[in-house]
């Protein structure tokens, strides 16, 4: 009887439950419910205050009310006179967003890095940007109208089962990865390899990251150093393919070479970290990171502003390019075209170029967004951030054309900036052509080849039971022995 | 009186869903993950691989290691202070006593922060003893868990104990053997407990203190994060398993030990 009335209470409540999520869903079909998931502290939320309003030179003013994807509903009503409501959801890492989804969790719209948009892509759960996306005469296309052709051409050259990832994503934010140092006790030199982490020279004062692909990363950087910095290598033909194989190996002998020399890693740098490097960095405890081009930037802001410099050098073996982009769940948008046609909106409402300065001041972080030849917001942007006129400082121009038009000589797009900013901020958002000309994307490893490295990457953490000391495993018997003696003693008593 | 006991019983529904959801719905979860593959066969596989991986079994010691090491700094720190205070007939001792949970109502986060930097000014570089650190970072923040039940059970000692000790011609330290450290058992047991299990899996001090050393609760994220639920569960079953038989071991010794007294473990 109680058995049954248990049951009962709980068929009650998941008819509650259907009635309330039947409800929802009925809703739905008025306005069009767009789920959105992304990082966290990744889209500008609004709410300047006055005097953060940028003023460009090209006349365009730019303010952050309310966030953008707020912004978004009013934009879309606006102009395609339908009603969308935006749910924004964040994800703490790209594992974390892919055991969300497997759990069942459904989004429409998600912002994973490259290797996990691969990975999706791989399954076979990825639905394909449509036509009218790339429609470069539709004034509202801003994705397509304003995306740099440096991050175009890099999406449409990876290549997963004969799709290029262009057709499936959409650049956000991008960067590379290297090493941020305090110019007054590390040199520009020794910060400009990944050797920098087993240096002893540096010993306890240095970091790298905690998360298997960067150290990976890092580890084979040194590991093939000598092929890398080989200049046959440098000036072969076909070098970028060879680096993007060598930046990818993760044959058994590769991993079981990498877990040796990270565990001598382990025994020089300071820590693993992911977001307390940058704190460290600018207290002093550390005196190179690994980082990330954005927070790098970050971390550079926070010292000026504390009266002390940092700077950032890219690894002359190689450098990993990363970025972010907006990918559409088959399971999401399920067939339906207006849930689809929001979502591409939603993305080309963000690729807007005054909508993307937004998100880079707010994030920090380089926008995949360059602008076109009839809207240089982004190029002034860059002349607002960095650009210097009659300061005492030696001035230089630096050239951005790669980013902006394709061609690094473009006159057009040069920096006129002082030339300390070699390797600062500037240097940082958008590295010199020679420093991208040897980056590396890292691919999605395999799931033999992903559980390999995982594992690898969990015995460099573990304790190893061989290194207890003879006089910890001595003391511990004693004690053991110790307990026991005092049990039968007790026992005997009684 | 039938009515009565019906309805009594339909208030435990609530606190029947909420165990069915939240305490075994996921255990059933977690030991389903844990004897079965990817491919969702049944197997032994996982827990064979916890026994034989020097991974598992090293991370198991260095974890134990870090808790029996704050439980023994804990109690060492916590027995003097709770005694003095439990004996004295200061009139403010129980300001004092605050003064010493106090930290309990700071943030946790703040405080390890604090202490990560009160720790740099005196080692100058913490990454040299990554053991030690995670040793003083997690005392310190559990001592008031040893402090407050080891001070009430002693506070509650019957004074005329000691008295009759005292004419029966015992001097203060068998008085202390003898009389007070037995009656105090329970409350040091409700306080190994309450350090020494989370000690074991409380990962985020060593995160903030900068050791990289995985402990149990690390490595199920690890195992987690990599998409290898199944590892990760019975790593995670196997820890439920050693905390229960510690449970169950020392509930046993404080019955035996305080009889019916066990105020200790109930009042903190």
């Amino acid at each position: 009887m109680r058995t049954v009335r248990k049951i009962g209470s709980l068929a009650l409540g998941a008819a509650v439950s259907c009635v309330f999520f039947g409800q929802t869903a009925c809703a739905g079909e008025e306005p069009v419910i767009l789920r959105v998931c992304s990082w966290e502290e990744y889209i500008d939320l609004g709410e300047w205050d006055e005097e953060e309003t940028i003023t460009l030179d090209n006349g365009a003013v730019i303010f952050g009310g309310r966030p953008l994807y707020e912004e978004f509903e009013d934009w879309y009503r606006e102009t395609y006179g339908r009603e969308v409501r935006v749910e924004y959801s964040c994800f703490g890492t790209n594992e974390d967003l892919y055991n969300q989804l497997n759990m069942g969790d459904t989004y429409d719209l998600v912002c994973p890095s490259e290797y996990m948009i691969m990975k999706l892509m791989a399954e076979d759960r990825l639905l394909p940007y449509s036509d009218g996306f790339y429609d470069t005469q539709d004034p509202n296309n801003f994705y397509i109208n304003n995306v740099s052709p440096f991050i175009q051409e890099t999406l449409e050259s990876n290549e997963i089962g004969g799709e290029s990832w262009s057709e499936y994503a959409a650049g956000y934010m991008w960067g590379i990865t290297g090493v941020l140092y305090n110019p007054a006790l590390v040199t520009q030199e020794e910060a400009s390899t990944w050797e920098i982490f087993g240096n002893p020279k540096f010993n306890r004062q240095v970091t790298l990251k905690d998360n298997v692909r960067d150290s990976y990363f890092a580890a084979l950087g040194i590991l093939k150093a000598g092929e890398l910095t080989d200049e046959a290598f440098v000036h072969s033909q076909d070098y970028h393919e060879k680096l993007a194989d060598v930046m990818n190996d993760v044959s058994p002998e590769t991993i079981r070479q990498a877990q040796e020399l990270l565990n001598q890693l382990m025994d020089n740098v300071y820590s693993l970290e992911t977001d307390s490097g940058k704190a460290d960095m600018i207290t002093g405890k550390i005196v190179a990171n690994y980082q990330w081009s954005g927070d790098a930037v970050y971390a550079m802001d926070q010292a000026d502003e504390d009266g002390f410099e940092l700077k950032f050098a890219v690894p002359e073996e190689s450098t990993n390019l990363w970025f972010d982009g907006w990918v559409m769940l088959k399971d999401g948008i399920d067939e339906d075209a207006g849930r689809q046609h929001a979502a591409e909106a939603f993305v080309n409402f963000l690729s807007r170029t005054d909508n993307a300065v937004r998100n880079m001041y707010y994030i920090g972080y380089t926008s995949s967004i360059a602008g076109s030849e009839s809207d240089d917001t982004i190029y002034e942007y860059l002349n607002w951030c960095y650009g210097a006129g009659d300061e005492d400082e030696e001035l230089m121009d630096y050239p951005v054309g790669y980013f902006f038009s394709g061609d690094n000589s473009d006159e057009d797009y040069l920096v006129r900036t002082t030339r300390s900013q070699m390797g600062r901020q500037l240097y940082s958002q958008y590295p010199p052509e020679d420093v991208m000309d040897r980056t590396a994307v890292m691919r999605y490893f395999d799931a033999e080849a992903n559980s390999a490295i995982n594992q690898m990457w969990i015995n460099v953490r573990c304790f190893d039971i061989y290194d207890v000391p003879t006089g910890v495993w001595m003391a511990l018997l004693a004690g053991l022995l110790a307990l026991i003696w005092m049990g039968y003693r007790k026992s005997k008593r009684r | 009186m039938d009515k009565f006991r019906f309805q009594r019983s339909q208030l435990c529904i609530p606190y029947g869903l909420f165990l069915v959801c939240f305490v075994l719905a996921p255990l059933i979860v977690i030991i389903y993950y844990a004897f079965t593959d990817g491919e969702g066969q049944f197997t032994l596989g996982n827990l064979m691989g916890f026994f034989s991986s020097p991974n598992t079994i090293g991370t198991l010691a260095y974890s134990l290691g870090i808790a029996v090491a704050t439980t023994c700094s804990c109690l060492v720190l916590a027995y003097p202070i709770a005694y003095i205070l439990a004996r004295s007939s200061m009139k403010h001792r129980s300001v004092v006593l605050m003064v010493f949970v106090m930290p309990m109502w700071i943030n946790f986060t703040l405080r390890i922060t604090a202490l990560k930097e009160i720790l740099t000014i005196i080692e100058g570089n913490l990454a040299y003893h990554p053991f030690m650190n995670t040793l003083i970072g997690m005392t310190y923040d559990f001592l008031p868990f040893m402090i407050l039940p080891i001070y009430t059970t002693l506070l509650k000692l019957d004074g005329s104990l000691l008295e009759a000790a005292a004419d029966l011609g015992a001097d203060t330290v068998q008085i202390f053997l003898k009389v007070t450290l037995p009656l105090s058992v329970p409350g040091i047991i409700s306080g190994i407990v309450m350090v020494f299990l989370p000690s074991m899996t409380n990962y985020v001090v060593l995160d903030m203190l900068y050791n990289s050393t995985y402990i149990m609760g690390s490595l199920i994220g690890a195992y987690f994060s990599a998409y290898d639920w199944h590892n990760g569960s019975m790593i995670a079953l196997v820890l439920l398993v050693i905390i229960l038989v510690f449970t169950l071991f020392t509930n046993r010794y404080a019955d035996e030990d305080a009889g019916s007294s066990r105020g200790g473990v109930l009042g903190r």
